[in-house]
């Protein structure tokens, strides 16, 4: 296959795997204003839990069903004990919780997994090549690569059609006016921090051929989530999703072809993006 | 963030203030303890007090300023490159080097602030950030001058009026000395009128900028004094290491700064200066008795956060009053 | 010419319009009150005078000198004090800080970064001595939190004449206030330096006939009559607009 044409699939690829967990992120800021720093710690733990998932039933699939739910517990179980009690307080004391968090959580994955860099193999049925666009490419990263995508549709699909998804819109549009049509905004919230946190530990598993899962892939994958939620507009699903593919291709394409240039490029979006258009470029929330 | 920080001028009265009945006796101590303690612990207290001024730095901004930053260590980590390069690579001495990284450190925050202030809150916490990652990525691959992700090494710690920083006292009272300069230079800061200014504008903006104060410019010159601090401390620590990384510029470095911060307690200068110690002596003691030191720091973290956001600092102020 | 000169101020937000081609003049020593029903845009009108909000169109002289572009906190320094409608002292600061920090940002120096505030004798007497004025001074070591809201009105008014300004921006400043303690804060405000320039917004018809030289009545963002208290009351329009409101 043409160098450049794999180079953007490889650029599309990684950027659906940024939605995966920026979609979260995104949500999460839009309505509790939080920036949760403990999204990349949601990622690890996903891909941790879905490797041990997978050496014990060596199933993917079964990785890939089961990682997300204990990961959205544990959000589930953050947000209702510690952040909803700091909803009355300044929002960067909710920030800096959820970075206490993330010290706990990699302490925890270096304890049951070990500092070792491991990875998750390709389901067998995807680990070969297959000839698209007239070359040969991963099956497993097409497969992502179609995964992402329905789960962007679904996803948007609930924003835009279903009663929760309206709910969501009216508490990023406006927090206070939901709370007083009487919308079960507590519930609301621990749900889009739970929804968005097993999103972000499904992203881990299936990132898991393609990134390997290791401590410290919390960071390594929440800076350039936060990129795109900034670049996309926060608490936007549409600006997640664009912000991704934009962000994931200039980081891949940047890399291969400016290789000294590419990690500039996107602190330099993401610094131009907060200076002179805050709301992002498909944005509705203003980061105050 | 701001509204439970300590910081009130009427409440901090000296005489009423418990914790500074305690400021002597810990003086002396300090003064004592090369001649008491092992080479090792003495080591472990001098970057125990260059990590004092750094989160003394980061206080000024945030517990004073309101302005919570999430780049603290791209203004330490200039000071530390500044130092290393100037003296590994262009063969100056380490103490030019260090008051060069100084200067960079604070031009640095002088134009990095100028951009920042526009933004409160959140928006300000991440742009911060953005332009610490943008430093950081520059240190990681402007190759030629910063050694990439190795580093540069080989510094020799230098000798002042005959007395060779090798040994690990005199490199001690180097940082001590550095320490309470800074202690004193950011304390007369907050003291100043300049000072009352700033937590004034943390407090409340409009009503200070109706009253003729220049917001910005407050806020900026707190941001660059704040950077300033940030190189002094990161230029020492080059000395102390005679090594610069990629690691004294790194986000986990913000985030430890800003740790500190909050654990000893924003908006008290010594407490900050207090949260570094008990941030690197738990990571030292506990990391040699159990794995689990990250857990720990990240467990008193959340409870600083949710039960005690004055921190240190405002339990032993709570403390000193119910004794007296 | 006004000291304070406004001239065809316009601001909308969205489909909604707060101010509409108004104008208005102030010469030194005059009183000039502002009335008019709930949303009026009698305090966007104090905003855009102040500096908090921009107006679209218009322009705002002190002194001759146009001020559109400047800050609040450049206007500030051209001799503009304000208070607010709601209490914006610093609760914890005790009375004198409050005052002290109003002073210092005329008359300290809040750019010198090594000199104590707690040694400025020059600005701590010029505290001490509106707080006396003001019959404030017993209270000067008391939190300003701790005061009684009465108290707090006066302090902010004090606070705002720290800087010795030539136009004073008062936006409802007996609101909330018992009769009696309106009553003392008439008499200050009468107290104040005979040359100053005022413009305050005011409800009670009381406050607004004792102390008014001048009345300007906005409704819906204009200027519906502007006159001597006399011409204002006589005036068909606005009784029509007030009618069974008491004036």
């Amino acid at each position: 296959m043409d160098l450049f044409l794999s180079q953007a699939l490889n650029g599309l690829v990684y950027g659906i795997l940024l939605f995966l967990l920026a979609a979260g992120l995104s949500m999460i800021f839009g309505l509790l204003g939080v920036v949760n720093l403990a999204h990349g710690s949601f990622f690890m733990l996903g891909a941790f839990i879905g490797l041990s998932v997978m050496q014990i039933t060596g199933s993917f699939w079964l990785a890939m069903l089961l990682a997300p739910i204990p990961v959205g517990l544990v959000a589930a179980a953050i947000e209702m004990f510690f952040l909803r009690r700091l909803y009355r307080r300044d929002r960067l004391d909710q920030v800096l919780l959820t970075f206490g968090f993330s010290f706990i959580f990699t302490d925890l994955v270096e304890t049951v997994w070990g500092r070792d860099v491991l990875a998750i193999d390709e389901p067998p049925s995807l680990q070969n090549s297959i000839e698209f666009l007239g070359g040969f490419y991963p099956s497993y990263r097409l497969a992502l690569l179609g995964f992402g995508l329905l789960v962007a549709f679904v996803l948007w699909r609930i924003v835009e059609h279903t009663r929760a998804g309206a709910m969501v819109r009216a508490g990023v549009d406006d927090p206070a006016s939901a709370m007083g049509i009487g919308l079960n905004v507590p519930l609301l919230l621990t749900s889009t921090f739970a929804l968005g946190g097993a999103l972000a530990g499904l992203a881990g598993v299936v990132a898991g051929p393609i990134l390997g899962v290791y401590s410290g892939l919390d960071i390594e994958v929440l800076i350039p989530a936060f990129i795109v939620v900034v670049v996309g507009g926060l608490g936007s699903l549409k600006g997640a999703f664009f912000g991704s593919l934009l962000i994931g291709m200039t980081d891949t394409l940047g890399r291969a072809y400016l290789p000294d240039m590419a990690m500039f490029l996107t602190y330099l979006m993401l610094i131009a993006v907060l200076l002179f258009r805050p709301a992002g470029l498909f944005g509705i929330a203003q980061p105050q | 963030m701001s509204a439970s920080s300590p910081t009130t001028w009427a409440g901090r009265a000296r005489s009423a203030d418990p914790v500074a009945y305690l400021q002597y006796p810990a003086l002396a101590v300090l003064l004592a303890w090369p001649f008491l303690f092992s080479t090792y612990n003495t080591g472990l207290l001098t970057e125990i007090l260059i990590f004092a001024i750094a989160a003394m730095s980061l206080d000024l901004l945030m517990g004073y300023g309101g302005l919570v930053s999430f780049g603290q260590a791209a203004f330490f980590g200039l000071g530390a490159y500044t130092t290393v390069i100037l003296s590994v690579s262009f063969g100056m001495s380490p103490w030019t080097g260090w008051a060069a990284g100084v200067v960079v450190s604070a031009a640095a925050a002088a134009v990095i602030g100028f951009l920042c202030i526009r933004l409160k809150g959140v928006g300000f916490f991440m742009l911060t950030l953005a332009f610490a990652q943008l430093l950081f990525s520059a240190a990681l691959k402007w190759r030629s001058l910063t050694g990439g992700s190795d580093g540069i090494g080989g510094m020799q710690r230098p000798a002042l009026a005959g007395f060779r920083l090798d040994d690990p006292a005199t490199m001690y009272f180097v940082a001590l000395g550095a320490f309470l300069l800074s202690l004193v230079l950011l304390r007369l800061v907050v003291g100043s009128q300049y000072g009352h200014a700033l937590v004034g504008i943390r407090d409340n903006e409009v009503r200070m900028r109706a009253l003729g104060y220049r917001a910005n410019a407050v806020k900026l010159i707190a941001f660059t004094v704040s950077g300033l601090f940030a190189g002094f401390s990161g230029g020492l620590y080059a000395i102390f290491n005679g090594f610069v990384s990629p690691d004294a510029m790194a986000f986990g470095l913000s985030g430890t700064i800003l740790l500190m911060v909050v654990l000893g307690g924003a908006g008290s200068l010594v407490g900050p200066a207090i949260g570094a110690a008990v941030f690197l002596l738990v990571k030292q003691i506990a990391s040699s008795y159990t794995e689990h030191w990250l857990s720990i720091v990240g467990i008193i973290f959340v409870a600083c956060v949710m039960f005690f956001r004055s921190g240190i600092y405002g339990l032993l102020l709570r403390l000193g009053r119910r004794g007296s | 010419m006004g000291l304070l000169e406004i001239e065809g101020l316009n601001k909308a937000f969205g489909s909604l319009t707060v101010t509409r081609n108004v104008s208005l003049s102030v010469p030194s020593g005059r009183k000039h009150v502002i009335i008019g029903p709930n949303g009026a845009g009698k305090t966007s009108l104090i905003h855009q005078i102040g500096g908090q909000l921009q107006p679209d169109s218009g322009r705002i002289l002190i002194d001759g000198a146009e001020v559109g572009k400047l800050g609040p906190e450049g206007r500030a320094r051209l001799g503009l004090a304000r208070t607010f409608q709601k209490n914006t002292l610093f609760p914890k600061l005790s009375v004198h800080e409050n005052v002290r920090l109003g002073a210092q940002a005329r008359f300290g120096s809040p750019f010198d970064l090594f000199r104590p505030a707690r040694r400025s004798t020059e600005l701590d007497d010029r505290a001490a001595s509106l707080l006396a004025r003001f019959g404030l001074d017993h209270l000067a070591q008391a939190p300003a939190g701790s005061i009684s809201y009465g108290d707090q009105r006066q302090l902010e008014l004090a606070v705002a004449l720290s800087g010795e300004p030539r136009i004073l921006l008062l936006d409802e400043p007996t609101s909330g206030l018992s009769p009696t303690e309106t009553k003392a804060l008439v008499g200050v405000i009468r107290s104040l330096p005979d040359d100053l320039a005022i413009l305050m917004i005011e409800h009670d018809m009381e406050v607004v006939f004792s102390l008014a030289d001048r009345i300007t009545v906005l409704y819906y963002g204009e200027v519906l009559a502007e006159g001597t208290p006399e011409e204002v009351t006589a005036n068909a329009r606005v009784q029509e607009v007030y009618l069974g409101a008491g004036i």
